[in-house]
């Protein structure tokens, strides 16, 4: 899985909380939710904690 | 053995059950990406609800196409077919091609996996390729990290066989009792000596590369236009093969949705209220997803806003919004399709 441009988004309602993670995965853009259980989202912390991939700040 | 003797042993294996199938979509009806995807270079969901391929190593040069066809046995409207359009040139070891069902965990715990009352499995299938030989299955026990794996032959070049193997229950490993990955079932394409070197894991064990697939495991993508084709997939409780369970393509359809669904001609269509004003509407998702899935959007028309996304996202819907770029009281619209997917 080839993940690129990946940037945290805080809720538009609560900008408290972070809402998703907005990526391009195998070329395509997805808002990823902040869930373990959502299979691109932990490959998207698996790269992460690997070193391959970092995660831009929301704005 | 008894009529009466029989249906009753059949009762008390549990494949006398409904629901039986472990497999979802085995008949490759459901294609809600689309129907036909050329080029694929990697591993991935592409066509057939449910169904992947799965790489492993770098075949970087493998170019290959995905079809849902009409080519099918009797009694199947559809199969998968995969067909290799440029060839890896050499099998590195640790290649491996594969095509598989990854099955949620909550719904393997009829197999009572883990205990001393762990109930034997039998995969049947309807398979088809240009090239004969020996081909590998295994199944993964991803909770336990146990695997078994065996081999089927197909005899015929281009001719639709039946094959049935069955594995015996697994007293040791349990599957969590969870929405993850429990089962994966895959279909060996091809496999690089780290997978082929062992001795085949018959009986599910700690998982060894090495005793994942035959030592004489066709290389179907080492030829060019090599087909390989696939349906009526039956995973069941016992150890014998019974017929397919058929269902309705809105039931198979529903269980895909769980996984993956496209939702159609969204649209919204408001007045910008203020400078910089949102604009939000939910979309409810045709059942409950398995996890909070991802969101993506095509074919998106918009008029006075800005990029849309989604926001809230949920097990059943999320929040499709943009911000107003125009004036107060201009038109301000979207008008979108979106895909969730919480695939395994």
């Amino acid at each position: 899985m080839i993940i690129s441009n990946a940037k945290y988004y805080l809720d538009v309602s609560d900008t408290s909380i972070t809402d998703h993670i907005t990526a391009t995965i195998d070329g395509k853009v997805w808002d990823v939710p902040i869930d373990p259980a959502n299979s691109d989202y932990a490959e998207i912390m698996r790269q992460v904690e690997a070193g391959t991939l970092t995660i831009a700040d929301a704005d | 053995m008894s009529k009466a003797a029989q249906l009753a042993a059949l009762i008390g294996s549990g494949q006398a059950q409904g629901d039986k199938n472990l497999i979802i979509n085995g008949n490759m009806a459901v294609a809600q990406r689309g129907t036909s995807v050329t080029g694929v270079s990697g591993g991935g969901y592409e066509t057939v609800d449910r169904f992947r391929t799965a790489y492993n190593g770098s075949p970087d040069q493998l170019r290959v196409t995905h079809a849902q066809v009409a080519d099918a046995p009797a009694g199947f409207a559809n199969s998968f077919k995969l067909t290799v359009t440029t060839k890896e040139d050499a099998l590195a070891a640790d290649e491996r091609v594969r095509f598989q069902q990854r099955i949620e965990a909550f719904n393997l715990q009829k197999l009572a996996f883990g205990t001393s009352s762990a109930l034997p499995i039998t995969l049947s299938f309807y398979v088809k390729s240009s090239i004969t030989g020996t081909y590998g299955v295994d199944l993964k026990n991803s909770d336990a990290g146990r695997s078994a794996a065996q081999s089927y032959t197909i005899s015929s070049a281009n001719t639709w066989e039946k094959k049935s193997i069955t594995f015996a229950g697994d007293t040791t490993g349990a599957f969590n009792n969870d929405n993850g990955e429990g089962l994966v079932v895959s279909w060996v394409l091809a496999a690089g000596t780290d997978y082929t070197s062992g001795t085949l894991a018959t009986a599910f064990a700690s998982t060894t590369n090495a005793n994942l697939a035959p030592s004489n495991q066709v290389n179907l993508i080492g030829t060019d236009n090599s087909t390989w084709q696939l349906t009526g997939i039956q995973l069941e409780i016992g150890d014998v093969a019974t017929p397919f369970e058929n269902e309705s393509f809105g039931e198979t359809l529903q269980k895909c949705e769980r996984y993956y669904n496209r939702i159609y001609d969204i649209w919204c269509d408001f007045a910008v209220y203020a400078n910089n004003g949102r604009m939000s509407r939910r979309v409810d998702f045709p059942t409950t997803m398995r996890a909070n899935p991802s969101m993506t959007r095509n074919s998106v028309s918009t008029t006075s806003c800005d990029s849309v996304a989604s926001n809230r996202t949920n097990l059943h819907g999320t929040h499709i919004y943009a911000n107003s770029t125009g004036a107060v009281g201009d038109a301000f619209f979207i008008i979108a399709n979106m895909e969730a997917d919480a695939e395994l």
